[in-house]
Protein backbone atom coordinates (compact mmCIF):
# COMPACT_ATOMS: atom_id res chain seq x y z
CA UNK A 1 0.00 0.00 0.00
CA UNK A 2 1.04 3.58 -0.64
CA UNK A 3 0.36 4.74 2.93
CA UNK A 4 0.66 3.28 6.44
CA UNK A 5 -2.48 2.41 8.39
CA UNK A 6 -1.84 5.45 10.60
CA UNK A 7 -1.80 7.77 7.58
CA UNK A 8 -5.02 6.24 6.26
CA UNK A 9 -6.63 6.53 9.69
CA UNK A 10 -5.77 10.24 10.01
CA UNK A 11 -6.74 10.83 6.38
CA UNK A 12 -10.13 9.14 6.57
CA UNK A 13 -10.85 10.32 10.14
CA UNK A 14 -9.01 13.62 10.44
CA UNK A 15 -8.77 15.06 13.97
CA UNK A 16 -9.40 18.75 14.67
CA UNK A 17 -10.62 19.57 11.19
CA UNK A 18 -12.33 22.91 10.57
CA UNK A 19 -11.85 26.57 11.40
CA UNK A 20 -11.68 28.31 14.81
CA UNK A 21 -13.78 31.42 15.32
CA UNK A 22 -11.71 34.18 16.91
CA UNK A 23 -8.47 32.26 16.64
CA UNK A 24 -5.49 33.89 18.34
CA UNK A 25 -3.11 32.84 15.61
CA UNK A 26 -3.69 31.71 12.02
CA UNK A 27 -1.04 30.39 9.66
CA UNK A 28 -1.38 29.41 6.04
CA UNK A 29 1.42 27.82 4.02
CA UNK A 30 1.78 26.11 0.68
CA UNK A 31 0.58 27.03 -2.76
CA UNK A 32 -2.49 25.94 -4.70
CA UNK A 33 -0.35 25.78 -7.82
CA UNK A 34 1.71 23.04 -6.21
CA UNK A 35 -1.38 21.21 -5.01
CA UNK A 36 -1.27 21.72 -1.26
CA UNK A 37 -2.24 24.45 1.17
CA UNK A 38 -2.45 24.07 4.93
CA UNK A 39 -4.12 26.49 7.31
CA UNK A 40 -3.75 26.20 11.11
CA UNK A 41 -5.93 28.01 13.64
CA UNK A 42 -4.70 28.30 17.24
CA UNK A 43 -6.52 29.27 20.43
CA UNK A 44 -3.87 30.26 22.94
CA UNK A 45 -4.21 30.79 26.68
CA UNK A 46 -1.35 31.50 29.09
CA UNK A 47 1.22 30.41 26.52
CA UNK A 48 -0.51 27.10 25.93
CA UNK A 49 -2.33 25.85 22.85
CA UNK A 50 -5.78 25.43 24.24
CA UNK A 51 -7.35 24.45 20.93
CA UNK A 52 -6.20 23.90 17.38
CA UNK A 53 -7.98 23.26 14.09
CA UNK A 54 -6.83 22.88 10.51
CA UNK A 55 -8.04 23.19 6.95
CA UNK A 56 -6.09 21.51 4.17
CA UNK A 57 -6.27 21.43 0.40
CA UNK A 58 -4.07 18.57 -0.68
CA UNK A 59 -3.40 14.89 -1.01
CA UNK A 60 -4.01 12.14 1.54
CA UNK A 61 -0.67 12.58 3.25
CA UNK A 62 -1.15 16.37 3.49
CA UNK A 63 -4.48 15.89 5.28
CA UNK A 64 -3.03 13.15 7.52
CA UNK A 65 0.05 15.27 8.35
CA UNK A 66 -2.15 18.23 9.34
CA UNK A 67 -4.34 16.03 11.48
CA UNK A 68 -1.39 14.40 13.24
CA UNK A 69 0.34 17.74 13.77
CA UNK A 70 -2.74 19.17 15.53
CA UNK A 71 -2.82 16.16 17.86
CA UNK A 72 0.86 16.56 18.68
CA UNK A 73 0.52 20.22 19.73
CA UNK A 74 -2.90 20.38 21.33
CA UNK A 75 -2.62 21.28 25.00
CA UNK A 76 1.13 21.90 24.67
CA UNK A 77 3.01 25.10 25.56
CA UNK A 78 3.92 27.25 22.54
CA UNK A 79 7.62 26.69 23.20
CA UNK A 80 7.09 22.96 22.76
CA UNK A 81 4.89 23.35 19.66
CA UNK A 82 7.66 25.36 18.06
CA UNK A 83 10.07 22.47 18.43
CA UNK A 84 7.79 20.08 16.50
CA UNK A 85 9.76 18.88 13.49
CA UNK A 86 8.44 17.48 10.26
CA UNK A 87 10.28 14.22 11.02
CA UNK A 88 8.32 13.92 14.26
CA UNK A 89 5.06 14.30 12.35
CA UNK A 90 6.14 11.72 9.76
CA UNK A 91 7.32 9.30 12.44
CA UNK A 92 4.07 9.63 14.36
CA UNK A 93 2.33 8.58 11.14
CA UNK A 94 4.58 5.50 10.87
CA UNK A 95 6.37 7.11 7.98
CA UNK A 96 5.53 8.80 4.68
CA UNK A 97 6.71 7.89 1.19
CA UNK A 98 9.88 9.86 0.36
CA UNK A 99 8.18 12.08 -2.22
CA UNK A 100 5.44 12.94 0.31
CA UNK A 101 7.80 14.16 3.04
CA UNK A 102 7.12 17.75 1.98
CA UNK A 103 3.60 17.32 3.41
CA UNK A 104 5.06 16.92 6.90
CA UNK A 105 7.25 19.97 6.24
CA UNK A 106 4.11 21.96 5.44
CA UNK A 107 2.53 20.85 8.73
CA UNK A 108 5.56 22.04 10.69
CA UNK A 109 5.60 25.34 8.79
CA UNK A 110 1.85 25.91 9.21
CA UNK A 111 2.16 25.65 13.00
CA UNK A 112 5.12 28.01 13.03
CA UNK A 113 3.26 30.47 10.82
CA UNK A 114 0.27 30.41 13.17
CA UNK A 115 2.44 30.97 16.25
CA UNK A 116 4.26 33.80 14.46
CA UNK A 117 0.90 35.36 13.64
CA UNK A 118 -0.04 35.19 17.31
CA UNK A 119 3.27 36.78 18.38
CA UNK A 120 2.89 39.52 15.75
CA UNK A 121 -0.69 40.32 16.72
CA UNK A 122 0.23 40.56 20.39
CA UNK A 123 3.54 42.34 19.94
CA UNK A 124 5.38 39.50 21.61
CA UNK A 125 9.08 39.64 20.78
CA UNK A 126 10.61 36.53 19.20
CA UNK A 127 13.71 35.29 17.48
CA UNK A 128 13.15 35.76 13.73
CA UNK A 129 15.62 32.98 13.00
CA UNK A 130 13.13 30.56 14.49
CA UNK A 131 10.66 31.29 11.68
CA UNK A 132 12.97 31.22 8.70
CA UNK A 133 10.63 29.66 6.16
CA UNK A 134 12.00 26.98 3.89
CA UNK A 135 10.02 26.80 0.69
CA UNK A 136 9.18 23.24 -0.27
CA UNK A 137 7.73 23.92 -3.67
CA UNK A 138 8.25 26.32 -6.54
CA UNK A 139 6.79 29.38 -4.82
CA UNK A 140 5.40 32.09 -7.04
CA UNK B 1 -16.07 -2.87 -6.18
CA UNK B 2 -16.88 -0.60 -9.11
CA UNK B 3 -14.13 -0.63 -11.70
CA UNK B 4 -14.11 2.70 -13.54
CA UNK B 5 -10.50 2.91 -14.68
CA UNK B 6 -10.69 1.13 -18.02
CA UNK B 7 -8.27 3.60 -19.63
CA UNK B 8 -5.61 2.34 -17.20
CA UNK B 9 -6.30 -1.30 -17.94
CA UNK B 10 -9.26 -3.60 -18.52
CA UNK B 11 -10.40 -6.90 -17.13
CA UNK B 12 -9.28 -9.70 -19.49
CA UNK B 13 -12.33 -11.08 -21.29
CA UNK B 14 -13.47 -14.71 -21.16
CA UNK B 15 -12.60 -14.98 -24.85
CA UNK B 16 -9.06 -13.75 -24.20
CA UNK B 17 -8.55 -16.16 -21.29
CA UNK B 18 -9.97 -19.08 -23.26
CA UNK B 19 -7.51 -18.35 -26.05
CA UNK B 20 -4.57 -18.07 -23.67
CA UNK B 21 -4.98 -20.90 -21.20
CA UNK B 22 -4.42 -23.86 -23.63
CA UNK B 23 -1.28 -22.14 -24.79
CA UNK B 24 -0.01 -21.80 -21.22
CA UNK B 25 -0.83 -25.43 -20.43
CA UNK B 26 -0.26 -27.97 -23.23
CA UNK B 27 0.55 -25.98 -26.34
CA UNK B 28 3.75 -24.42 -25.11
CA UNK B 29 5.84 -24.94 -28.25
CA UNK B 30 8.26 -22.33 -29.59
CA UNK B 31 7.01 -21.05 -32.96
CA UNK B 32 10.58 -21.27 -34.27
CA UNK B 33 10.88 -25.03 -33.58
CA UNK B 34 10.58 -27.51 -36.45
CA UNK B 35 8.69 -30.32 -34.73
CA UNK B 36 4.90 -30.50 -34.67
CA UNK B 37 4.46 -28.80 -31.28
CA UNK B 38 6.48 -25.84 -32.53
CA UNK B 39 4.77 -25.70 -35.90
CA UNK B 40 1.36 -25.72 -34.24
CA UNK B 41 2.50 -22.70 -32.25
CA UNK B 42 3.68 -21.06 -35.50
CA UNK B 43 0.28 -21.66 -37.10
CA UNK B 44 -1.54 -20.21 -34.10
CA UNK B 45 0.76 -17.16 -34.17
CA UNK B 46 0.20 -16.52 -37.87
CA UNK B 47 -3.53 -17.08 -37.55
CA UNK B 48 -3.61 -14.44 -34.79
CA UNK B 49 -1.59 -12.07 -36.96
CA UNK B 50 -4.00 -12.51 -39.88
CA UNK B 51 -7.04 -11.87 -37.68
CA UNK B 52 -5.53 -8.73 -36.16
CA UNK B 53 -4.57 -7.50 -39.63
CA UNK B 54 -8.11 -8.05 -40.85
CA UNK B 55 -9.55 -6.02 -37.97
CA UNK B 56 -7.35 -3.07 -38.99
CA UNK B 57 -7.82 -3.58 -42.75
CA UNK B 58 -4.10 -4.32 -43.03
CA UNK B 59 -2.15 -7.31 -44.35
CA UNK B 60 -0.51 -9.83 -41.98
CA UNK B 61 3.05 -8.85 -42.91
CA UNK B 62 2.29 -5.30 -41.82
CA UNK B 63 1.67 -6.47 -38.25
CA UNK B 64 4.61 -6.60 -35.82
CA UNK B 65 4.02 -7.92 -32.32
CA UNK B 66 5.57 -5.85 -29.54
CA UNK B 67 5.56 -5.80 -25.75
CA UNK B 68 2.83 -3.15 -25.79
CA UNK B 69 1.92 0.37 -26.81
CA UNK B 70 5.07 2.05 -25.52
CA UNK B 71 7.38 -0.22 -27.51
CA UNK B 72 5.22 0.19 -30.61
CA UNK B 73 5.31 3.99 -30.23
CA UNK B 74 9.09 3.97 -29.74
CA UNK B 75 9.69 1.75 -32.77
CA UNK B 76 7.29 3.70 -34.99
CA UNK B 77 8.99 7.01 -34.21
CA UNK B 78 12.52 5.59 -34.46
CA UNK B 79 11.71 3.98 -37.81
CA UNK B 80 10.14 7.09 -39.34
CA UNK B 81 12.98 9.24 -37.96
CA UNK B 82 15.59 6.95 -39.55
CA UNK B 83 13.81 7.15 -42.91
CA UNK B 84 13.64 10.93 -42.61
CA UNK B 85 17.29 11.24 -41.59
CA UNK B 86 18.37 9.26 -44.68
CA UNK B 87 16.64 11.91 -46.82
CA UNK B 88 17.95 14.80 -44.75
CA UNK B 89 14.50 15.49 -43.30
CA UNK B 90 14.66 15.92 -39.55
CA UNK B 91 11.47 17.68 -38.51
CA UNK B 92 8.63 15.94 -36.67
CA UNK B 93 5.15 17.28 -35.84
CA UNK B 94 3.10 16.11 -32.89
CA UNK B 95 0.79 17.54 -30.23
CA UNK B 96 1.29 18.82 -26.69
CA UNK B 97 -0.89 16.16 -25.11
CA UNK B 98 0.52 12.91 -26.50
CA UNK B 99 1.34 10.00 -24.22
CA UNK B 100 4.84 10.11 -22.70
CA UNK B 101 5.82 7.13 -24.85
CA UNK B 102 5.63 9.62 -27.73
CA UNK B 103 6.76 12.83 -25.99
CA UNK B 104 9.80 11.29 -24.33
CA UNK B 105 10.86 9.54 -27.55
CA UNK B 106 10.57 12.91 -29.31
CA UNK B 107 12.74 14.49 -26.61
CA UNK B 108 15.37 11.80 -27.21
CA UNK B 109 15.22 12.47 -30.96
CA UNK B 110 15.65 16.21 -30.34
CA UNK B 111 18.93 15.43 -28.59
CA UNK B 112 19.92 13.53 -31.72
CA UNK B 113 19.40 16.57 -33.92
CA UNK B 114 15.71 16.43 -34.85
CA UNK B 115 13.44 19.44 -34.44
CA UNK B 116 9.98 18.88 -33.04
CA UNK B 117 6.84 21.01 -33.33
CA UNK B 118 4.18 20.30 -30.70
CA UNK B 119 0.79 21.64 -31.79
CA UNK B 120 -1.77 23.19 -29.45
CA UNK B 121 -4.87 21.15 -28.72
CA UNK B 122 -7.11 24.06 -27.64
CA UNK B 123 -9.62 23.95 -24.79
CA UNK B 124 -11.63 21.25 -26.55
CA UNK B 125 -8.62 18.91 -26.73
CA UNK B 126 -8.68 18.53 -30.52
CA UNK B 127 -6.06 19.49 -33.10
CA UNK B 128 -7.19 20.21 -36.67
CA UNK B 129 -5.84 18.86 -39.94
CA UNK B 130 -5.41 22.47 -41.13
CA UNK B 131 -3.10 23.20 -38.20
CA UNK B 132 -1.06 20.12 -39.03
CA UNK B 133 -0.82 21.23 -42.67
CA UNK B 134 0.38 24.71 -41.67
CA UNK B 135 3.15 23.18 -39.55
CA UNK B 136 4.49 20.95 -42.33
CA UNK B 137 7.79 22.14 -43.85
CA UNK B 138 9.98 20.63 -46.59
CA UNK B 139 12.04 19.11 -43.72
CA UNK B 140 9.09 17.30 -42.11
CA UNK B 141 9.44 13.52 -42.14
CA UNK B 142 6.72 12.48 -39.70
CA UNK B 143 3.46 13.57 -38.13
CA UNK B 144 2.40 11.64 -35.02
CA UNK B 145 -0.99 12.43 -33.51
CA UNK B 146 -2.86 10.16 -31.13
CA UNK B 147 -6.24 8.76 -32.22
CA UNK B 148 -7.83 9.46 -28.82
CA UNK B 149 -6.33 11.03 -25.72
CA UNK B 150 -5.74 8.76 -22.74
CA UNK B 151 -6.76 11.28 -20.07
CA UNK B 152 -9.58 13.31 -21.56
CA UNK B 153 -10.65 10.91 -24.31
CA UNK B 154 -10.92 13.47 -27.10
CA UNK B 155 -10.85 11.98 -30.59
CA UNK B 156 -8.53 13.50 -33.20
CA UNK B 157 -9.42 13.76 -36.91
CA UNK B 158 -6.90 11.08 -37.91
CA UNK B 159 -8.25 10.38 -41.41
CA UNK B 160 -8.05 14.09 -42.32
CA UNK B 161 -4.61 14.47 -40.77
CA UNK B 162 -3.45 11.36 -42.67
CA UNK B 163 -4.77 12.83 -45.94
CA UNK B 164 -2.86 16.08 -45.33
CA UNK B 165 0.33 14.13 -44.59
CA UNK B 166 0.03 12.09 -47.77
CA UNK B 167 -0.53 15.21 -49.88
CA UNK B 168 2.81 16.46 -48.59
CA UNK B 169 4.67 13.15 -48.73
CA UNK B 170 5.00 12.93 -44.95
CA UNK B 171 4.59 9.72 -42.93
CA UNK B 172 1.67 9.60 -40.50
CA UNK B 173 1.74 7.65 -37.23
CA UNK B 174 -1.12 7.43 -34.78
CA UNK B 175 -0.95 6.16 -31.21
CA UNK B 176 -4.24 4.25 -31.15
CA UNK B 177 -3.72 2.67 -27.73
CA UNK B 178 -6.93 4.15 -26.32
CA UNK B 179 -8.86 3.82 -29.58
CA UNK B 180 -8.25 0.23 -30.65
CA UNK B 181 -11.28 -1.93 -29.92
CA UNK B 182 -13.33 1.17 -29.03
CA UNK B 183 -13.36 3.22 -32.25
CA UNK B 184 -13.36 1.98 -35.85
CA UNK B 185 -9.90 1.55 -37.37
CA UNK B 186 -9.24 1.19 -41.10
CA UNK B 187 -5.60 2.00 -41.80
CA UNK B 188 -6.23 2.38 -45.54
CA UNK B 189 -9.34 4.54 -45.42
CA UNK B 190 -7.80 6.63 -42.60
CA UNK B 191 -4.48 7.18 -44.39
CA UNK B 192 -2.46 5.69 -41.54
CA UNK B 193 1.14 4.61 -42.21
CA UNK B 194 2.07 3.53 -38.71
CA UNK B 195 -0.20 2.68 -35.78
CA UNK B 196 0.37 1.48 -32.21
CA UNK B 197 -2.05 -0.49 -30.08
CA UNK B 198 -1.98 -2.33 -26.76
CA UNK B 199 -4.03 -5.43 -25.90
CA UNK B 200 -4.82 -4.70 -22.26
CA UNK B 201 -6.87 -1.62 -23.17
CA UNK B 202 -9.53 -3.76 -24.87
CA UNK B 203 -9.86 -6.72 -22.48
CA UNK B 204 -6.73 -8.50 -23.68
CA UNK B 205 -3.66 -9.37 -21.60
CA UNK B 206 -0.91 -6.97 -20.50
CA UNK B 207 2.56 -6.95 -22.04
CA UNK B 208 1.57 -7.30 -25.66
CA UNK B 209 0.77 -4.89 -28.45
CA UNK B 210 1.05 -4.27 -32.15
CA UNK B 211 2.96 -1.96 -34.40
CA UNK B 212 1.22 -1.69 -37.76
CA UNK B 213 3.58 -0.40 -40.45
CA UNK B 214 2.61 -0.06 -44.08
CA UNK B 215 4.59 -2.61 -46.09
CA UNK B 216 6.66 0.07 -47.85
CA UNK B 217 8.03 1.33 -44.50
CA UNK B 218 11.22 -0.36 -43.29
CA UNK B 219 11.32 -0.73 -39.52
CA UNK B 220 14.29 0.10 -37.32
CA UNK B 221 15.05 -2.47 -34.64
CA UNK B 222 14.84 -1.57 -30.98
CA UNK B 223 15.72 -5.15 -30.02
CA UNK B 224 18.34 -7.15 -31.91
CA UNK B 225 18.71 -10.93 -31.82
CA UNK B 226 16.82 -13.73 -33.52
CA UNK B 227 14.81 -13.62 -36.73
CA UNK B 228 11.38 -13.30 -35.13
CA UNK B 229 8.97 -10.73 -36.62
CA UNK B 230 10.88 -10.67 -39.94
CA UNK B 231 14.04 -9.83 -38.03
CA UNK B 232 12.55 -6.54 -36.83
CA UNK B 233 11.79 -7.50 -33.25
CA UNK B 234 13.92 -10.25 -31.73
CA UNK B 235 12.79 -12.50 -28.91
CA UNK B 236 10.62 -15.62 -28.68
CA UNK B 237 7.08 -14.55 -29.36
CA UNK B 238 4.75 -14.16 -26.38
CA UNK B 239 2.27 -16.55 -27.94
CA UNK B 240 -0.28 -16.81 -25.09
CA UNK B 241 -0.53 -13.03 -24.96
CA UNK B 242 -0.73 -12.71 -28.75
CA UNK B 243 -3.58 -15.23 -28.88
CA UNK B 244 -5.37 -13.44 -26.05
CA UNK B 245 -4.94 -10.14 -27.88
CA UNK B 246 -6.31 -11.53 -31.15
CA UNK B 247 -9.35 -13.00 -29.38
CA UNK B 248 -9.98 -9.76 -27.48
CA UNK B 249 -9.69 -7.63 -30.60
CA UNK B 250 -12.00 -9.96 -32.57
CA UNK B 251 -14.49 -9.67 -29.73
CA UNK B 252 -14.19 -5.89 -29.45
CA UNK B 253 -14.49 -5.29 -33.19
CA UNK B 254 -17.43 -7.69 -33.57
CA UNK B 255 -19.35 -5.83 -30.84
CA UNK B 256 -18.05 -2.33 -31.54
CA UNK B 257 -21.38 -0.73 -32.46
CA UNK B 258 -23.33 -2.32 -29.61
CA UNK B 259 -20.63 -1.57 -27.02
CA UNK B 260 -20.33 2.01 -28.24
CA UNK B 261 -24.08 2.52 -27.84
CA UNK B 262 -24.16 1.00 -24.33
CA UNK B 263 -21.07 2.76 -23.03
CA UNK B 264 -21.92 6.15 -24.57
CA UNK B 265 -25.25 6.09 -22.74
CA UNK B 266 -23.51 5.33 -19.43
CA UNK B 267 -20.91 8.02 -20.13
CA UNK B 268 -23.47 10.71 -20.86
CA UNK B 269 -25.48 9.82 -17.74
CA UNK B 270 -22.30 10.11 -15.69
CA UNK B 271 -21.35 13.42 -17.32
CA UNK B 272 -24.83 14.81 -16.66
CA UNK B 273 -24.73 13.67 -13.02
CA UNK B 274 -21.30 15.11 -12.31
CA UNK B 275 -22.12 18.35 -14.15
CA UNK B 276 -24.62 19.09 -11.37
CA UNK B 277 -21.72 19.52 -8.92
CA UNK B 278 -21.04 23.28 -8.74
CA UNK B 279 -17.71 24.66 -9.94
CA UNK B 280 -16.77 21.45 -11.71
CA UNK B 281 -16.44 20.97 -15.45
CA UNK B 282 -15.92 18.29 -18.06
CA UNK B 283 -12.45 18.28 -19.62
CA UNK B 284 -12.39 18.25 -23.41
CA UNK B 285 -15.05 18.09 -26.09
CA UNK B 286 -18.35 16.60 -24.88
CA UNK B 287 -19.14 14.59 -28.01
CA UNK B 288 -15.88 13.93 -29.85
CA UNK B 289 -14.65 11.72 -27.06
CA UNK B 290 -14.16 8.03 -26.35
CA UNK B 291 -17.43 6.27 -25.49
CA UNK B 292 -16.22 5.47 -21.97
CA UNK B 293 -14.24 8.57 -21.00
CA UNK B 294 -15.42 11.02 -18.34
CA UNK B 295 -12.84 13.54 -17.14
CA UNK B 296 -13.69 16.38 -14.76
CA UNK B 297 -11.96 19.12 -12.83
CA UNK B 298 -13.45 20.22 -9.50
CA UNK B 299 -12.31 23.48 -7.96
CA UNK B 300 -11.02 23.67 -4.40
CA UNK B 301 -9.95 20.04 -3.99
CA UNK B 302 -6.99 17.85 -4.82
CA UNK B 303 -7.26 14.70 -6.91
CA UNK B 304 -5.31 12.20 -4.87
CA UNK B 305 -7.44 12.63 -1.75
CA UNK B 306 -10.51 12.36 -3.98
CA UNK B 307 -9.26 9.03 -5.39
CA UNK B 308 -8.38 7.63 -1.97
CA UNK B 309 -11.82 8.42 -0.60
CA UNK B 310 -13.50 6.96 -3.68
CA UNK B 311 -11.39 3.84 -3.15
CA UNK B 312 -12.75 3.68 0.41
CA UNK B 313 -16.18 3.52 -1.21
CA UNK B 314 -15.02 0.77 -3.54
CA UNK B 315 -14.67 2.91 -6.66
CA UNK B 316 -11.51 2.60 -8.80
CA UNK B 317 -10.73 5.85 -10.64
CA UNK B 318 -7.72 7.97 -11.56
CA UNK B 319 -6.56 11.59 -11.58
CA UNK B 320 -4.10 13.86 -13.31
CA UNK B 321 -3.09 15.52 -10.07
CA UNK B 322 0.62 15.93 -9.33
CA UNK B 323 0.32 13.88 -6.17
CA UNK B 324 -0.77 10.81 -8.11
CA UNK B 325 2.16 11.05 -10.46
CA UNK B 326 4.90 11.62 -7.92
CA UNK B 327 5.89 14.89 -9.59
CA UNK B 328 5.20 18.50 -8.70
CA UNK B 329 3.28 19.30 -11.86
CA UNK B 330 -0.22 18.12 -12.66
CA UNK B 331 -1.03 16.33 -15.91
CA UNK B 332 0.51 17.81 -19.06
CA UNK B 333 -2.76 16.97 -20.82
CA UNK B 334 -4.86 19.19 -18.52
CA UNK B 335 -2.31 21.99 -18.76
CA UNK B 336 -2.35 21.60 -22.57
CA UNK B 337 -6.11 22.26 -22.68
CA UNK B 338 -5.57 25.39 -20.62
CA UNK B 339 -6.49 24.28 -17.11
CA UNK B 340 -4.53 26.33 -14.55
CA UNK B 341 -2.35 24.27 -12.18
CA UNK B 342 -4.63 24.68 -9.16
CA UNK B 343 -7.63 23.44 -11.14
CA UNK B 344 -5.73 20.61 -12.85
CA UNK B 345 -4.83 19.28 -9.37
CA UNK B 346 -8.54 18.65 -8.79
CA UNK B 347 -9.05 16.30 -11.71
CA UNK B 348 -10.89 13.01 -11.80
CA UNK B 349 -10.93 10.48 -14.64
CA UNK B 350 -13.59 7.78 -14.75
CA UNK B 351 -13.39 5.40 -17.71
CA UNK B 352 -16.25 2.99 -18.28
CA UNK B 353 -16.71 -0.19 -20.28
CA UNK B 354 -19.67 -2.26 -21.42
CA UNK B 355 -19.60 -4.23 -18.15
CA UNK B 356 -20.46 -1.19 -16.06
CA UNK B 357 -24.14 -0.77 -15.21
CA UNK B 358 -26.52 2.20 -14.89
CA UNK B 359 -26.74 1.39 -11.17
CA UNK B 360 -22.96 1.65 -10.83
CA UNK B 361 -23.05 5.00 -12.63
CA UNK B 362 -25.65 6.27 -10.13
CA UNK B 363 -23.46 5.06 -7.26
CA UNK B 364 -20.42 6.82 -8.74
CA UNK B 365 -22.34 10.09 -9.12
CA UNK B 366 -23.55 9.95 -5.52
CA UNK B 367 -20.11 9.02 -4.14
CA UNK B 368 -18.26 11.71 -6.10
CA UNK B 369 -20.82 14.29 -4.96
CA UNK B 370 -20.30 13.29 -1.30
CA UNK B 371 -16.52 13.14 -1.49
CA UNK B 372 -16.13 16.44 -3.35
CA UNK B 373 -18.35 18.18 -0.84
CA UNK B 374 -16.54 16.58 2.11
CA UNK B 375 -13.10 17.60 0.83
CA UNK B 376 -14.30 21.11 -0.01
CA UNK B 377 -15.52 21.35 3.58
CA UNK B 378 -11.94 21.09 4.84
CA UNK B 379 -10.27 23.03 2.03
CA UNK B 380 -8.90 26.53 2.72
CA UNK B 381 -8.94 27.13 -1.04
CA UNK B 382 -12.66 26.40 -1.19
CA UNK B 383 -13.24 28.72 1.79
CA UNK B 384 -11.42 31.52 -0.02
CA UNK B 385 -13.52 30.92 -3.15
CA UNK B 386 -16.75 30.78 -1.16
CA UNK B 387 -15.95 33.89 0.84
CA UNK B 388 -14.95 35.86 -2.26
CA UNK B 389 -11.23 36.18 -1.51
CA UNK B 390 -10.50 34.27 -4.71
CA UNK B 391 -12.34 34.08 -8.01
CA UNK B 392 -13.68 30.84 -9.36
CA UNK B 393 -11.98 29.62 -12.51
CA UNK B 394 -14.90 27.30 -13.30
CA UNK B 395 -18.21 29.11 -12.95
Amino acid sequence: MLYSEKVMDHFTHPRNVGALENADGVGEVGNAKCGDIMKMYLKIKDGTIEDVKFETFGCGSAIASSSMATELIKGKPLSEALTLSNQAVAEALDGLPAYKMHCSVLAEQAIKAAVKDYYDKNNIPYDHEQFAATACCHEE
Amino acid sequence: MIYADNAATTKPSRAALDAMIPCLEGQYGNPSSLYTLGQQAREALEDARARIAKNLNATPREITFTSGGSEADNQALRSAAAIGARKGKKHIISTKFEHHAILHTLQALEKEGFTVTLLDVHTNGIVTAAEVETAITPETCLVTVMYANNEIGTIQPVAEIGAVCHRHGVLFHTDAVQAAGHLPIDVQAQNIDLLSLSAHKFHGPKGVGVLYAKKTIPLTNLIYGGAQERGKRAGTENLPAVLGMAAALDDACAHLAANTATVTLLRDTLIAGLSAIPHGELNGDATHRLPGNVSFCFEGIEGESLLLLLDQKGICASSGSACTSGSLDPSHVLLAIGRPHEVAHGSLRLTLCEENTPREVEEIIESVRQVVSYLRGMSPVWRDLQEGRKNYVIQ
